[in-house]
């Protein structure tokens, strides 16, 4: 994780240890802390700790600190989480993805119809989820990239096409074991490979979705820190003509991105409906706000070019702890969704680059 | 003479660095002031704390004896101070006459007069000399009448002092006039203004007094014709520049690049070409210099060659006499070819990113083979870019955006030397750095063509054109219009061609 959360850092680096070596002492240390907690790692890390401190103060009896509480934010977080990995390479380059709840949507409803109602064995129905988000993600991708459509309105488009290709497939139901078969419901074993995913592993302490989730953080921070292609799309986001005329394949990279972002939604869909036992058609309604708000609270820009998945990880803490402790207080849910829209403008608000 | 404007020992601090120390500045009405100096020497910052740009300073500012302190640009307009910058403060999406009224519309009960304002502006436009409708949007017109209504809108903001740093750098010839005459104009009427420029016949043009800032201290402040050229540079680099233009000609013999009836349409509907069966050709180790006005098309020539442009391309382009075929930018990088643009921070930095991460951005398929990056080799092939070329840089992995101009633009020439280009397209690679910087590039510059590099030059200074080039290309509105050997070009030949008089040259037509 350090190695990525320092490349934001690097830009004071220079000033911070002249000054350090001046002062010396004491006096360096602080200056080098106070430097330190106002780069943008520094200023996301804040934001994690002051949502921690509200957790400590108000640990519901003690709550707080069990070590459950802890294992359940992290599998809660996880399936925000992966679509938080898509949506940070999007960002990246300056553009912004809506349609990560809808392609969920169709991934999970899929995921369901496949192996409960037709059978199919997981490993295909899972190759075919992932296809199948891939796909959708690579359709906003091409608007994008080739016919120079707005991020916001493609991914817009995507967002109403895939929730209701979504309703379309399952006819507006809900996917279930319950099975209706001309005028009898039949009861269906639930596929092993739901109970799989849903599962814990080390003594119940790492849920699969969590692990499913490191595996496509780790990748996608592997991309993006060591891929040509992830150094593409920080340019793309720095300045796009620049890039273009540094020989960048513009539209590769970003049609790239959009299908990557796709990818998430298919993985996370599969995640999401192992953790429901059915396949929802209206699953992950709003999940694209959510997934935004961990990648722009972690520093990520929305303009694109700065940011780094170090940095979303913190964000995906921030906000999965803060939901955490709302709900272990047992906050009722109109006080809830006010203090999570305070929290986020006040997290971002630390996080604005000071104009120099 | 009272002066309009007295400035007293202004110093200012960007965090630790002392940009300015103990400036005075003194501004009289109906006089136009040229402050001079490299860049970095702090003459944007001192005209910005007038402007009410920057207000940490320690200092003291009177106008008219009284002491101000402006404490934002609006302040400095009620103080009579209105300021023109490099980057344009229109909005293009609006009108003229919604520009000119920007920030103190006419209203009565809350609705805007429009009769008022539409009367006001032409009245305002006809004054400073500006040819154009006030209900056209400013997008839609040339650079140069933005410039010159920006001007305007500070005529009738009423402004006793206006400050206008390089008002000239996007004119052209013709433009430069109109611009001259409302200096003129704006001196006539006993307003003081304050004039930054890089441009040494500018400065003598208009100068009635010059001051020069060096490394944020004042050198110096004389009337104009107490402070001869060869004194002024003196002053300003602190050195005598004895060989400003070294140019060593190698022996050419093969040839780089041909380009055989070469045309660039425009975007839009419009019906003129904007490059029209432009042929060239250069030998290796050659510099074929392309002088032109605005509107020339020589940028617009570079753009296509590099495949910048796709689609709105014709023409044969070979390299070392193979015909080759480039329709994005990636091709030409493959084939060789370099392409420096004239705007460095808007097509030629990604200033968000590292000065290593821009040096490598234009070769990646190298350094990292099979995709996979190897930081360590960038980091190797960055810190030797830098030595060669001497970048003055805290570290490697700052932000380009904290260098100076001169750094920065050795930062996107290491870029495309790093991939071994055959033909570099340099589009006014001097542009907006300073004399020590320039000296370094054209240096830089001698030692690529000797080891057979050849490089096609756009300038628009016209000295640097006539002593970097080996053979020098006019190009009039996308045609050429003279072709002249580096020993019978001279700067007249080369005006007369660019404004369209053609003396035979090979293209012309």
């Amino acid at each position: 994780m350090l190695g990525e959360i320092r490349e934001p850092l690097r830009r004071d680096a220079g000033a911070g240890s002249k000054a350090g070596a001046r002062a010396g002492g004491m006096h360096g240390v602080l200056q080098s802390l106070a430097r330190a907690l106002t780069s943008t790692a520094g200023r996301a890390c804040l934001g994690l700790v002051l949502v921690l401190f509200l957790g400590v103060i108000f640990n519901a009896d003690g709550a707080f600190f069990k070590e459950g509480t802890h294992r359940d934010t992290l599998r809660q977080s996880s399936v925000y989480g992966i679509l938080a990995c898509g949506m940070t390479l999007v960002m990246l380059t300056g553009g912004i993805d809506l349609s990560v709840g809808g392609v969920l949507a169709v991934s999970s409803v899929s995921f369901s119809l496949l192996t409960m109602h037709m059978d199919w064995p997981w490993w295909l129905a899972i190759i075919a989820c992932l296809f199948l988000g891939s796909a959708l993600g690579s359709a906003s991708g091409a608007l994008i990239s080739n016919a120079k459509l707005q991020p916001f309105i493609a991914t817009l488009a995507l967002m109403t096409f895939a929730r209701g290709f979504a309703k379309y497939i399952t006819g507006g139901q809900k996917i279930s074991t319950y099975v209706t078969q001309g005028d009898k419901v039949i009861i269906k074993q639930l596929p092993t490979v739901f109970k799989v995913i849903d599962s814990r592993i080390l003594g119940g302490n790492l849920a699969i979705v969590s692990v499913i989730f490191l595996v496509c953080f780790i990748a996608a921070w592997i991309l993006l820190a060591r891929h040509k292609w992830g150094r593409e799309l920080y340019s793309i986001g720095g300045n796009e003509e620049a890039a273009r005329l540094s020989g960048v394949p513009v539209r590769m990279a970003k049609f790239l991105a959009y299908t990557f972002s796709g990818l998430m939604c298919g993985v996370a869909g599969i995640c999401q409906a192992a953790q429901e036992t059915q396949g929802d058609p209206e699953a992950g309604a709003g999940y694209e706000l959510t997934a935004i708000a961990m990648v722009a609270i972690g520093g990520t820009s929305l303009a694109g070019g700065r940011g780094s998945m170090g940095l979303t990880l913190l964000g995906i803490l921030t906000i999965g702890y803060l939901q955490k402790i709302l709900s272990i207080n047992a906050v009722a849910e109109a006080y809830r969704l006010m203090i999570t829209g305070i929290i986020i403008v006040l997290a971002v608000l630390t996080q604005k680059r000071r104009s120099r | 003479m009272v002066p309009l404007v007295s400035m007293k020992a202004i110093t200012k601090f960007f965090g630790p660095v002392k940009v300015l120390d103990q400036v005075d500045f003194t501004i009289y009405p109906g006089e136009v002031h040229i402050l001079a100096g490299e860049n970095g020497a702090g003459k944007s910052t001192l005209v910005k704390i007038l402007a009410g740009a920057h207000t940490d300073y320690q200092g003291h500012i009177a106008m008219e004896g009284r002491e101000i302190r402006p404490s934002s640009p609006l302040d400095a307009n009620r103080h009579g101070i209105a300021a023109i910058h490099q980057e344009l403060s229109l909005i293009p999406s609006m009108t003229v006459v919604d520009n000119l009224f920007l920030g103190h519309p006419v209203t009565r009960q809350g609705f805007i007069r429009e009769k008022v304002h539409r009367r006001d502006a032409e009245d305002v436009l006809r004054k400073a000399g500006v040819n154009a409708a006030v209900t056209s949007l400013v997008e839609d017109l040339p650079i140069s009448v933005q410039q010159l209504i920006e001007i305007a809108k500070a005529i009738h903001l009423n402004a006793r002092v206006l400050i206008m740093d390089e008002p000239s750098s996007a004119l052209n010839a013709h433009d430069v006039e109109t611009l001259f005459a409302l200096v003129k104009q704006l001196k006539s009427e006993n307003r003081g203004v304050v004039y930054i420029t890089h441009r040494l016949e500018e400065i003598y043009r208009l100068a009635d007094r010059i001051t020069v800032l060096r490394d944020g201290k004042l050198v110096g402040s004389a009337l104009a014709p107490e402070l001869p050229e060869k004194k002024l540079f003196q002053w300003m680099v602190g050195r005598e520049m004895e060989e400003q233009f070294p140019r060593h000609t190698p022996q050419t013999s093969t040839e780089a690049l041909r380009v055989e009836k070469f045309t660039v349409r425009p975007a839009g509907r419009a019906l003129r070409p904007l490059v029209d069966r432009v042929s060239l050709s250069t030998g290796r180790g050659e510099i074929l210099g392309i002088g032109g006005l605005q509107g020339s098309g020589a940028s617009e020539l570079f753009l296509g060659l590099f495949g910048a442009l796709p689609k709105r391309t014709e023409g044969r382009v070979s390299i070392e006499g193979k015909l080759i075929r480039i329709r994005s930018p990636r091709d030409a990088v493959a084939n060789g070819i370099a392409l420096l643009t004239n705007d460095r921070k808007a097509t030629g930095l990604i200033s968000s990113m590292s000065v290593t991460a821009n040096m490598c951005a234009a070769n990646m398929s190298n350094l990292a083979p099979h995709g996979w990056r190897r930081p360590w080799e960038e980091t190797r092939m960055a810190s030797e870019m830098g030595r060669a070329l001497q970048l003055r840089a805290a570290s490697l992995e700052m932000e380009v955006s904290d260098l100076s101009g001169g750094n920065q633009q050795k930062v996107a020439i290491g870029k495309w030397l790093t991939t071994s280009p055959r033909v570099m397209l340099l589009d006014e690679p001097t542009r907006g750095i300073d004399v020590g910087a320039k000296h370094e590039v054209y240096q830089l510059m001698n030692e690529w063509t000797a080891r057979g590099i050849s490089i096609l030059l756009v300038t628009s200074e016209m000295p640097e054109l006539l002593a970097m080039s080996d053979r020098i290309i006019v190009m009039h509105r996308g045609i050429i219009t003279a072709e002249l050997a580096r020993q019978e070009a001279t700067a007249e030949k080369v005006l007369e061609a660019a404004m369209g008089k053609t003396n035979g040259g090979e293209n012309a037509r």
